[in-house]
């Protein structure tokens, strides 16, 4: 069986400032099958959100696109027309971004927004686009029925307008749905709602999500697979839980342990009760931090772009691009060192 | 980029200067140090705004342009062949080798009438936008740092100026005074101090909320410091960049003062006056048109000089800079 | 004795159309030197405007904020002097809280004591930039030249300029990115340590204060709902509100687990539930809940539930799924 989405060797550039070209991402490949929610993980500027403008043709018109990217084994994503990605984009391919309030139109109602799009796109008349938009609320969990269509986005809070956001993207029921840090600017609370509500479609109908985020708790409570970019390249990719708790890959083992460790349990004396002076016992560098700074794809150094800041870093590392191992079946990962990372870099 | 930079002598020299707060050795007291910070200050406004706009062709033209008439009004006497008020017998003569731009209704000679009126509009411009400035500043300042019953009543005054067309207003308060050319500066300095005020303080009213502001007096920095070290600075661009822009609008309001006969007292050389006595018959063409000239350059020039520097200024293009 | 303490601190805004909203409503804490107190809570909760009356940058409607014993008093037209600039304050946009106009070391200088020689004020400077580990010829360069986290250092420097004992550090690494937040944290840590300095550190960041408070608050709706060693507060939960937190926050586990989201919205500061105010999204609530709930305190923890003393014994650490 073919994937649903199956980005081969994809590489952008952009036009930068005085006629020079800014990659930003190099050789990208990536799968997604049917009914599969996989993430993208990686730091800002990794490439991540470029991958996803990539395959919704939003890119910058003098963007230099290679590669391939084919949807269902039949449609080529890569140097498509404007007038071409019309019959995909927002159709076959949606998107969540992840300021709904910039997505939603804050004049329009909520039932405005989704019908409007329905009628334009399905060519459906205004009773039964009002009749779908109806399901689709229901479908995104919003309460309220025909009150919620009457409502503003600015009436709405940011949960709510980012759930009429992923209505509005299946409005036309699209194949694959990409979310661009969906839940970043939203509280803990209201993002664990998000994130069911993406699990629940994704049961419910078998809908394929290219979930894009920086977080590594959120990337292992959602996504079955995961690719991890640093510099406009895949560092790693696998299943998700083997990729963040036996990760084999220096950089993805970096970014696991400069954040806070909120998986680990505590153990409690017996009564339950701590006195102040017992939980004293901090460490004085909480976090294991990576050296440096995180670099543009444009500025990487030859060979491993993550090698100047690698603990493991060898010669050979700075001179050419590491190969792409598999350590095991759908784990691969691009690192020409392959240390033992059990061991916390001092 | 490292031109702009260059010239933060104080900080490149290595004196103790670079801290900001200290001042060199020998001139320990406030008044050097005063004067350091302000020297450092204009000199960075100066840098930012000419360093790398300059280059661009329209800056460049409008540069020549000013350079041109800036010379013109300060060699006016040389550069003009005759006496801009000697009246001759030669009446509505057309443009020639003699009369460049011709001569008017009274036989001047049109061309050294335009070269003298630089000498006037230029620095009445800069005297009206000047004082408007400086007045609108303290006022929006004050309006905007106190707020309150200081900022209702500064306010409610430029209300006042505002509810009427700017040019109605000039034309009263000139026509109240008399027509002169102070009267006719009077006016328009009345007339225009309100918009520095607005944006002052409305850029005031932006720094105040600022976390800079905030953390400079958790410090246990005083008000006053803190306005002249934290507010003044960040507060002051755009009434600068306005300013740029209003010197061409003062040299049109005053030609159209003077157009009305409410400005300069003829036979004072003011090319609004021009202007007005060459409509009374177009067929004379080059007695208003040349006038008319003078005014479009020096209103283009400083229109496209406070474009420049309203880029040059603009937080997110100093973002860039870094 | 603590550095500081807030006590029954409430913060008002008036607003046109809303009337009178109370922001903080009643919130009393302490901090001692070396000690770092972790505040968090969702957006709306009034965590900032608790940090910016605290520094006295809002006054406090009722209640009393006090260093060392002794009120602090709002910032007016008056310089702040003594005590008062011992209280300091870390803000949360790096980008905004430094004069881009103005050098660092002018900036940093600000805070310094007055009365030194110009010489004495430079080396200050130095060991502060130093202590943060900036370079000392950053002293001379313009805030718009450093990184984000570069100014988040910087800012901190200024902050310790007057050797305060009390740091309120509002969401410092919030604006920063993954490699920056961890640097930035680690050095905040490193100078409660050395310096014995307290820390108020407001954050949304759950995973982050319980990786580095002694103490965490949890703040919902204006009042801290939940309050004891971290430790404590993350074990064994007392407040239904403090689990619904920590059951949000999504974890690396070998069984993938989506975390459990919160029912509900936050209610409108300006129409606060009668009784407990987290009564209408709490899964647990019952009909004395429509009266506010007393405060159970438990060794050096509270929690502001009917059911915080029962929960000792159905005692359900979160960590056990």
């Amino acid at each position: 069986m073919t994937a649903l989405l199956d980005v081969r060797h994809l590489a952008v550039s952009l036009p930068g400032a005085g006629g020079q070209v800014l990659p930003v991402i190099h050789d990208a490949t990536l799968q997604v099958s049917r009914g599969e929610i996989v993430g993208i993980a990686g730091e800002s500027g990794s490439g991540k959100s470029m991958t996803a403008q990539a395959l919704l043709g939003l890119l910058p018109e003098r963007a230099q696109v290679s590669g391939s990217a084919v949807l269902d084994g039949n449609t080529e994503l890569v140097g498509r027309s404007g007038r071409a990605w019309r019959t995909v984009r927002g159709t076959r391919i949606a998107m969540v971004f992840q300021d709904a309030t910039a997505a939603l139109h804050p004049m329009l109602t909520v039932g405005r927004q989704l019908t409007e799009h329905m009628r334009e796109h399905l060519g459906l008349d205004r009773r039964a686009a009002e009749a779908r938009a109806l399901d689709l609320l229901d479908r995104v969990r919003i309460p309220g029925g025909r009150g919620a269509l009457r409502s503003y986005p600015h009436q709405l809070s940011g949960g709510m307008r980012q759930r009429v956001a992923i209505a509005s993207a299946l409005a036309c029921e699209p194949e694959l749905l990409i979310a661009d840090e969906p839940t970043t600017a939203l509280d803990v609370t209201v993002q664990a709602g998000i994130l069911e509500l993406f699990d629940e479609l994704r049961r419910e109908s078998g809908l394929s999500v290219l979930f894009i985020t920086h977080d590594l708790g959120v990337l292992a409570a959602l996504t079955v697979r995961a690719y991890v970019f640093y510099a406009g390249r895949v560092m790693e990719s696998g299943p998700t839980g083997e990729l963040l708790l036996r990760p084999r890959h220096p950089y993805t083992a970096a970014l696991l342990h400069a954040r806070p460790h909120a998986d680990d349990s505590w153990t409690l004396p017996e009564d339950g009760v701590t006195r102040p002076d017992e939980a004293a016992e901090r460490r004085t560098q909480p976090l294991v931090t990576i050296p440096g700074s995180a670099v543009s794809p444009a500025a990487a150094p030859p060979g491993c772009p993550f090698a100047p800041r690698c603990a493991y870093a060898e010669a050979a590392c700075t001179g050419e691009l590491p190969p792409v191992t598999e350590v095991r079946p759908g784990h691969a990962v691009a690192c020409r060192v392959l240390p033992d990372l059990t061991e916390v870099p001092a | 980029m490292t031109g702009p930079r260059i010239d933060l002598t104080p900080s490149e020299s290595g004196d103790p200067v670079t801290t900001g707060t200290v001042p060199p050795a020998p001139g320990g007291d406030p008044r050097t140090q005063r004067l350091l910070e302000r020297r450092r200050w204009a000199g960075r406004l100066r840098v930012r705004s000419v360093s790398s706009t300059w280059r661009q062709p329209s800056v460049v033209f409008a540069l020549i342009l000013l350079g041109v008439w800036m010379l013109a009004a300060a060699l006016a006497p040389v550069v003009a062949p005759f006496d801009p008020v000697t009246q001759s017998a030669n009446l509505y003569a057309s443009p020639s080798a003699e009369h460049w731009f011709g001569t008017d209704e009274l036989g001047r000679d049109v061309f050294s009438r335009v070269v003298h009126g630089a000498r006037l509009s230029l620095p009445v411009a800069v005297i009206i936008v000047g004082v408007a400035l400086a007045i609108g500043a303290v006022l929006g300042l004050l309006a905007g740092y106190l707020g309150r019953a200081a900022d209702e009543v500064i306010m409610r005054v430029t209300d006042l100026v505002f509810a009427f067309p700017q040019i109605i207003l000039a034309m009263a308060v000139a026509a109240a005074f008399g027509p002169s050319t102070r009267n006719a500066v009077l006016a328009l300095i009345i007339v225009s101090w309100p918009t520095y005020a607005r944006v002052i303080r409305s850029s005031v009213l932006s720094v105040r909320g600022a976390d800079y502001l905030a953390a400079s007096r958790l410090l246990g920095v005083g008000p006053v410091m803190a306005l002249r070290r934290d507010v003044v600075p960040n507060a002051v661009g755009p009434a600068v960049v306005l300013a740029t822009l209003e010197l061409g609008n003062a040299v049109l309001m005053l030609a159209a003062l003077s157009f009305l006969g409410l400005g300069p007292r003829p036979p004072a050389p003011e090319w609004g006056a021009m202007i007005a006595a060459g409509s009374r018959d177009l067929s004379m063409w080059w007695v208003s048109v040349f006038p008319g000239l003078a005014i479009l350059t020096v209103v283009l020039a400083f229109n496209i000089l406070g474009d420049a520097l309203r880029d040059r200024l603009d937080p997110r293009y100093a973002k860039g800079l870094s | 004795m603590s550095a500081l303490t807030v006590d029954d601190a409430a913060v008002e805004y008036s607003s046109r159309g809303r009337g009178t909203v109370r922001a903080v409503d009643g919130v009393s804490l302490e901090v001692a030197r070396g000690q770092i107190v972790g505040l968090v809570g969702e957006s709306g909760c009034g965590k900032s405007s608790l940090a910016r009356a605290v520094a006295g940058l809002e006054p406090v409607a009722s209640g009393q904020v006090l260093i060392d014993g002794r009120p602090v008093s709002p910032l007016g037209w008056r310089r702040r002097t003594g005590q008062d600039v011992r209280l300091q304050m870390v803000f949360q946009n790096p980008y905004a809280s430094l004069n881009p106009r103005r050098t660092v070391g002018s900036q940093v200088a600000d805070g310094l004591p007055e009365g030194r020689s110009s010489a004495v004020r430079h080396a200050e400077v130095s060991r502060l930039l130093d202590l943060v580990g900036m370079p000392a010829d950053a002293a001379a360069r313009y805030p718009h030249q450093f990184s984000g986290g570069q100014r988040q250092r910087i800012a901190i420097a200024r902050a310790l300029a007057p050797e305060p004992e009390v740091l309120i550090a509002d969401e410092p690494v919030t604006a920063l990115d993954a490699s920056s937040q961890a640097q930035i944290v680690n050095l905040l840590v490193s100078l409660v340590a050395e310096l014995s300095v307290g820390v108020l550190f407001i954050s949304h960041d759950l995973a982050l204060v319980r990786e580095i408070a002694d103490i965490t608050a949890v703040m919902y709706l204006g009042r801290i709902v939940e309050m004891g060693p971290t430790q404590q507060v993350w074990g064994a939960p007392r407040h239904p509100y403090t689990r619904a937190l920590i059951d949000a926050l999504p974890r690396i586990t070998e069984a993938p687990r989506l975390p459990v989201p919160l029912r509900g919205e936050v209610p409108d500061a300006a129409h606060v539930p009668t009784g407990c105010r987290f009564r209408p999204r709490c899964p647990v609530a019952m009909d004395v809940c429509t009266e506010q709930p007393p405060i159970i305190t438990l060794g050096p923890a509270m929690a502001e539930c009917w059911l915080a003393e029962s929960a000792r014994d159905d005692d359900r650490p979160s960590d056990k799924h």
